[in-house]
């Protein structure tokens, strides 16, 4: 491996870790991950050791979505492996910059971990395959269009001569790897499309499975750290002394302007420590904001004669002006915490000519240039080892602060590996929290009913603003205007109405957006598909019809739709006492739609049972997607029924889950999925269902109480009959 | 120092005795399949057994697990051979990011000793753990299926 920077002196160090491989599922350790290793690649992706041991190179994180066992389908499907033979390993972001890329982009966020990477990997184990092939057929002498690969055995059929490809890795490594490289067609994939079991879950059910948490290294110490609670409130003073004497305590330093962390030999010493620590921020005007005022600014964005347009089609305000019937009504969406089960948290060492970082990142790219920048070294002098994740929901995608903390930290005590964890109060206050917006919406009916035209008004947060300002065009975020596209592949809006006007009041807050599972097309579609029920009911039709009408030109948009209506029996009686919405949406180049029963007895919500359906184009792994979309409901509905992060005198006031409640088994509904992939595009499963949950659960509140809920999350909402 | 005694194993640990139980498995003891969720006994993440039965490991003190039998993740699994709710976790394929998975997983071999055969309603009743993933609807067919086994 040419690429292979030199052993680090510490034998520690690991030479896995130094050969630019962290591993999925152990830290990996001196000896045996020399060993793990030792094998040549067969070409980037594929490494095949003697005893046909299979290792697939894996540059998405996994963070429980399945993308690893997923990714690893598509290149054993190629290679012509033995699944059974199987293995994963990350390779680091510091080897893939070494390397001109070669494994191209480890963002992990929008689900796009396969959808965006199919094809490559894909033509990555094909490639192998060729090689392998190929250095068979040198050694038989035989021309290789007559050797066939299947299940890792190399066969020459003429000759009856077999072989594996543990046998032949080594002379195929020398090969140059093919530039034309077909692939299967997806009606021949054995392993591929299959529902196969997820790799990773046996380290999971012993306690073996290593998360960034538990890293450990020689020599580690563990640090504590409380940011301002007051976003931006820089720190006046803090006094070192009160804690020096206190058990196992190292040191108290200073981490950017607002922040204070003890090191301590364990972690619970450092909190504990860290708990006594007096320390005094400055005041800020950050102090004023509150979710009243944050409300206030928003409401004036809803009117506001300036606003980014997104969607528009003929004139929708004089439309309106003329309307038969018009229907209004402004919906509201609050800040929420991703509240990953593992807080936030890296280990960092640091020298004056090195640094590595072990983290558990949605993005090993950024997380090493956050490394770089804070530690003040070249980026080549530095490295990320990836480390799995106990979620991450896109709070570990963008912002990279827990690393930036944790190498400020271990740059204050060179030589000495300092693993960083947040509390989880330190977690909930220091988010990067789901926008916060809301939303008038207009419609107009003609005197048939039929929809002639609709405002949609969003006020509130730019999490691009704030987050990658790059990608704004002319001020304008496109990223507001999630699944309300005119067009496209990755979210459009799915109805046709002739006058159409979708704008965006940008009103941002001192509060820290960012990027939560389903970003804005969770809000856009509660805005969207509770309003088009209200129209229907306005309109005095069935809310599926009433759809219909307007999705004639979106078919995949409809077929979705009435895959849900059909299986839950829209039009025909439900069980006593239960009542049925539904939603559409598209987002991350999928199709979604749900229906939803539930009853409200005295005021007490039941979701009894859920129908999802999803067109993602391809299913790599079909019990897969359907975990990613019984989990999405799980999420969704959490967010919906009790979360939101309220804020007062400039700072969150949610701090642990015993006010930042999450969705339980006893409340889990039953889930029934329906993939109707149409084969003809790709699509991200991770997060689109997610945007359907919320909607048609309300619209099912609707239709057994007749409340209309426009503010989430729905605990401050009394479903009693009035 | 205390004395513990965590998987059938007796254990000097050097903690002050008001040190959370959770804390010193996973620093000072080093097994780390123990996870950290809250620190106020609400998520479930910590859970371990304490003479068999289900206890959220961060919210107890190590003065108060001194004598008594301890079990973590790690000691689910006897003699090499999984534990019934390991292998009907791992044939639903349960975990997702399995952060939470330990303690899920603790909480409900509890159960299953006290209730072999439990219905949805002990499940809903017992099994309060958080999972932020999602993986409700597998746990709840996977502990039906360890129940059969």
């Amino acid at each position: 491996m040419t690429f292979m920077p030199k052993i680090d002196r510490r034998s520690f160090l690991v030479s896995s870790a130094a050969a630019g491989f962290s591993l999925g599922f152990n830290i990996p350790v001196g000896g045996e991950a020399a060993a793990q290793t030792a094998a040549p690649e067969v070409n980037a992706w594929v490494v095949i050791k003697p005893d046909d041991t299979v290792v697939i190179r894996i540059a998405r994180s996994e963070m429980g979505q399945g993308t690893l066992t997923g990714l690893a389908q598509l290149v054993a499907e190629e290679l012509e492996c033995d699944w059974s033979k199987v293995t994963t390993e990350y390779p680091t972001p510091g080897a893939n910059l070494a390397r001109n890329r070669v494994w191209r982009d480890f963002m992990t966020a929008g689900s796009q971990g396969i959808r965006r990477s199919h094809d490559y990997v894909r033509e990555g184990g094909a490639a192998a395959r060729m090689m392998l092939i190929q250095a068979a057929a040198n050694e038989w002498k035989v021309a290789a269009s007559e050797c066939k690969a299947a299940n890792s055995v190399i066969t020459h059929a003429p000759s009856g001569r077999s072989t594996t490809f543990g046998k032949v890795a080594a002379a195929a490594s020398k090969l140059e790897v093919p530039k034309q490289v077909p692939l299967k067609p997806v009606k021949d994939w054995k392993i591929a499309g299959k529902s196969v079991k997820r790799l990773d879950t046996p380290d999971k059910l012993t306690g073996k499975q290593v998360y960034s948490i538990d890293v450990q290294l020689p020599g580690m110490l563990n640090a504590a750290i409380k940011d301002s609670p007051v976003f931006g409130a820089k720190v006046k003073s803090f006094d070192a002394a009160k804690v020096a004497g206190m058990k196992g305590v190292k040191k108290v330093v200073p981490v950017g302007e607002t922040a204070v962390a003890v090191i301590a030999d364990t972690w619970w010493h450092a909190k504990t420590a860290l708990d006594a620590l007096p320390i005094v921020w400055e005041d800020s005007q950050n102090a004023q904001v509150s979710s009243e005022t944050i409300a206030a600014m928003l409401r004036e964005g809803l009117d506001a004669e300036q606003a980014f347009v997104g969607n528009k089609a003929g004139d929708a305000k004089a439309a309106l002006a003329g309307a038969a019937k018009k229907v209004e009504a402004v919906y509201g969406y609050p800040f929420q915490n991703h509240a990953t089960m593992e807080p936030m948290n890296a280990t960092a060492l640091w020298t004056p000519d090195k640094c590595e970082v072990w983290a558990p990142t949605q993005n090993g790219e950024t997380a090493l240039a956050v490394t770089a920048a804070a530690a003040g070294l070249p980026v080549n002098k530095c490295d990320v080892y990836k480390v799995h994740l106990g979620g991450g929901f896109g709070r570990r995608a963008s912002s990279h602060d827990f690393v930036q903390q944790a190498v400020t930290i271990a740059k204050q005590m060179p030589g000495t590996p300092i693993k960083l964890l947040w509390s989880r109060e330190e977690d909930m206050l220091h988010g990067r929290y789901h926008p916060v917006t809301q939303c008038k919406l207009t419609g107009g009916l003609d005197a048939n009913g039929n929809l002639i035209a609709l405002h949609m008004r969003i006020s509130g947060q730019s999490i691009v603003a704030n987050l990658l300002p790059q990608f704004l065009k002319d001020g304008m975020d496109p990223f507001v205007f999630q699944g309300l596209n005119p067009g496209g592949a990755e979210g459009a809006f799915g109805y046709a109405i002739s006058n159409l006007l979708i704008d965006h009041a940008m009103r941002n807050t001192h509060v820290p957006p960012g990027f939560w599972r389903g970003v804005n097309n969770n809000h856009n579609a509660i805005y969207l598909e509770c309003f088009m029920d209200e129209l229907a009911h306005a309109a005095g039709q069935d809310a599926l019809e009433f759809r219909r009408k307007l999705m004639g030109n979106h078919p995949k948009h409809l077929g979705v739709l009435n895959a849900v209506a059909e299986r839950v029996g829209w039009g025909k009686p439900a069980p006593q006492g239960v009542f049925r919405g539904l939603a559409q949406h598209m987002g991350y180049g999928s199709y979604v739609a749900a229906a939803a029963e539930v009853s409200v007895d005295n005021g007490a919500l039941k979701i009894h049972r859920i129908v999802a359906a999803t067109n993602c184009g391809h299913v790599v792994n079909p019990q897969q997607v359907e975990a990613q979309v019984e989990g999405s409901f799980v999420y969704g509905l959490s967010a919906m029924l009790y979360q939101e992060c309220t804020v007062k005198g400039g700072r969150i006031e949610q701090e642990n889950f015993d006010t930042y409640n999450v969705l339980r088994i006893n409340e889990m509904p039953k889930v029934e999925t329906i993939l109707m992939p149409s084969g003809d595009f790709w699509g991200g499963v991770g997060e689109p269902t997610i945007f359907v949950a919320a909607p048609a659960v309300l619209n099912a509140i609707f239709a057994a109480t007749g409340k209309r809920i426009r503010t989430l999350p729905l605990k401050h909402h009394d479903l009693r009959k009035a | 120092m205390v004395r513990l005694i965590i998987n059938g194993q007796s254990r000097e640990v050097d903690v002050e005795p008001d040190t959370p139980l959770l804390w010193a498995i996973r620093e000072n003891v080093g097994l780390t399949g123990t996870k950290y969720g809250c620190g106020i006994a609400k998520c479930g993440a910590c859970t371990v057994h304490i003479d068999g039965v289900a206890a959220r490991s961060c919210s107890i003190r190590v003065s108060d697990a001194v004598g008594k039998q301890i079990t973590t993740v790690e000691g689910l699994a006897h003699n090499g051979v999984l534990h019934r709710v390991q292998k009907a976790w791992l044939e639903h394929d349960v975990p997702q990011c399995g952060y939470c998975q330990s303690g899920m997983m603790m909480a409900v071999a509890a159960l299953l000793k006290e209730k072999p055969k439990p219905t949805d309603a002990d499940i809903d009743a017992t099994i309060t753990n958080i999972c932020r993933c999602g993986t409700y609807q597998r746990v709840r067919a996977a502990i039906h299926a360890a129940a059969n086994a």
